[in-house]
């Protein structure tokens, strides 16, 4: 259960975000997450609350995207998507692939504000 | 009737000040020509037993090797690898599930990498947690003991996914536990294709040799300190 650190993590940088812009209210994060980034969306939902208790960011959303997984296939020589987690191949060819080109991000893409 | 909202750009890694303070440790690791390798796995899979066989093998061989450990309280783990006489340093985590760059390198202040070839980061026992966090290592390592079950990679797919090496642990057990090694090998191919793999057991010695090879193998030549020996154990 390592959400709540993240949770933590995406607090200090919104705040900190909102101080660059001259303290600006947020009211959403808007958040891009992998299926390889090693977090849960549901765990992190109901930690990003915790995280923001007693916070600027109280009473904000957090909206969160997931992607899709896509890795490199060497038969391809392609983008492709990934057949699973548990099993990483082409998901057209089934060639094993082990280079991960998307499914890791776990990033704050922006932030609704209201000026 | 509320202001109207505003969508502002941020792109930013939620792990980001973590990968800077990880970035800043491997160029150190790199210059002070100290080869770093991490220890992941599930609590109770035989990571303190195997570091403290690889620890003590290197040091009779004249290599210079130092472990930090994590843990989320007691120092047992610190104790159990200082037999080995190597430097060990424990850091507890707290309430922490995971190590995190920052608590490597505050670990590592009053220690000179110079004097090191080899440096053992051992992770908090998680298989969950510490995938999201370089520690600036070369080589993470994921360990799977045998009486944790084949299945394991595929339950635990992320982790098995950003790690280098695998080490099947406790061999020794195999027949007792009904191991089906070639469904376990299956299983860490279908995650992570291509990834070595090495099965040891700490208790018989019974693998050690090629584990140690290939550490050998990636030992960074220096001009000054160890003279690069064959490994001695079989």
């Amino acid at each position: 259960m390592h959400e709540l650190s993240i949770a933590l993590s995406i607090v200090d940088m919104a705040t900190e975000e909102a101080e660059r812009r001259g303290d600006a209210h947020i009211v959403a994060v808007h958040l891009k997450l992998g299926p390889l980034s090693g977090v849960v969306k549901e765990a992190l939902l109901s930690s990003y609350q915790l995280a923001c208790q007693g916070t600027a960011l109280d009473g904000s959303r957090l909206l969160i995207e997931e992607t899709v997984a896509a890795i490199y296939c060497p038969a391809c020589q392609a983008e492709r998507p990934l057949a699973s987690i548990q099993w990483f191949c082409c998901s057209v060819c089934n060639t094993p692939a082990s280079e991960v080109l998307k499914g890791r991000e776990l990033e704050v893409v922006a932030l609704e504000i209201q000026p | 009737m509320s202001a109207p909202t505003r969508l502002v750009e941020v792109r930013q890694n939620v792990l980001k000040k973590n990968d800077v303070a990880a970035r800043a440790l491997r160029q150190r690791f790199h210059d002070a020509g100290v080869y770093v390798v991490s220890l992941v796995s599930s609590p109770g899979s035989g990571k303190t037993a195997f570091l403290e066989k690889t620890l003590s093998t290197l040091l009779q061989e004249q290599v210079r090797a130092a472990a930090l450990v994590g843990d989320l309280a007691t120092d047992n783990d610190a104790a159990r690898l200082a037999r080995s006489r190597a430097p060990v340093k424990q850091i507890i985590t707290g309430t922490v599930c995971h190590l995190e760059a920052e608590m490597v390198e505050k670990a590592l202040q009053e220690w000179t990498l110079e004097d090191l070839d080899f440096l053992f980061i051992e992770n908090v026992g998680n298989l969950v947690c510490p995938s999201s966090y370089d520690l600036g290592e070369d080589l993470r390592l994921v360990l799977l003991s045998v009486t944790e079950g084949e299945d394991k990679p595929l339950k635990y797919p992320t982790i098995f996914n950003t790690a280098d090496v695998a080490v099947i642990t406790k061999i020794d057990l195999s027949k007792a536990v009904e191991f089906d090694s070639k469904a376990a090998h299956q299983n860490i191919q279908a995650v992570r294709p291509g990834m070595q793999v090495f099965e040891v057991s700490t208790k018989t010695g019974e693998g050690l040799y090629d584990w140690l090879s290939f550490l050998r193998s990636r030992q960074t030549p220096k001009s000054h300190g160890a003279i690069l020996l064959p490994p001695a154990i079989r």
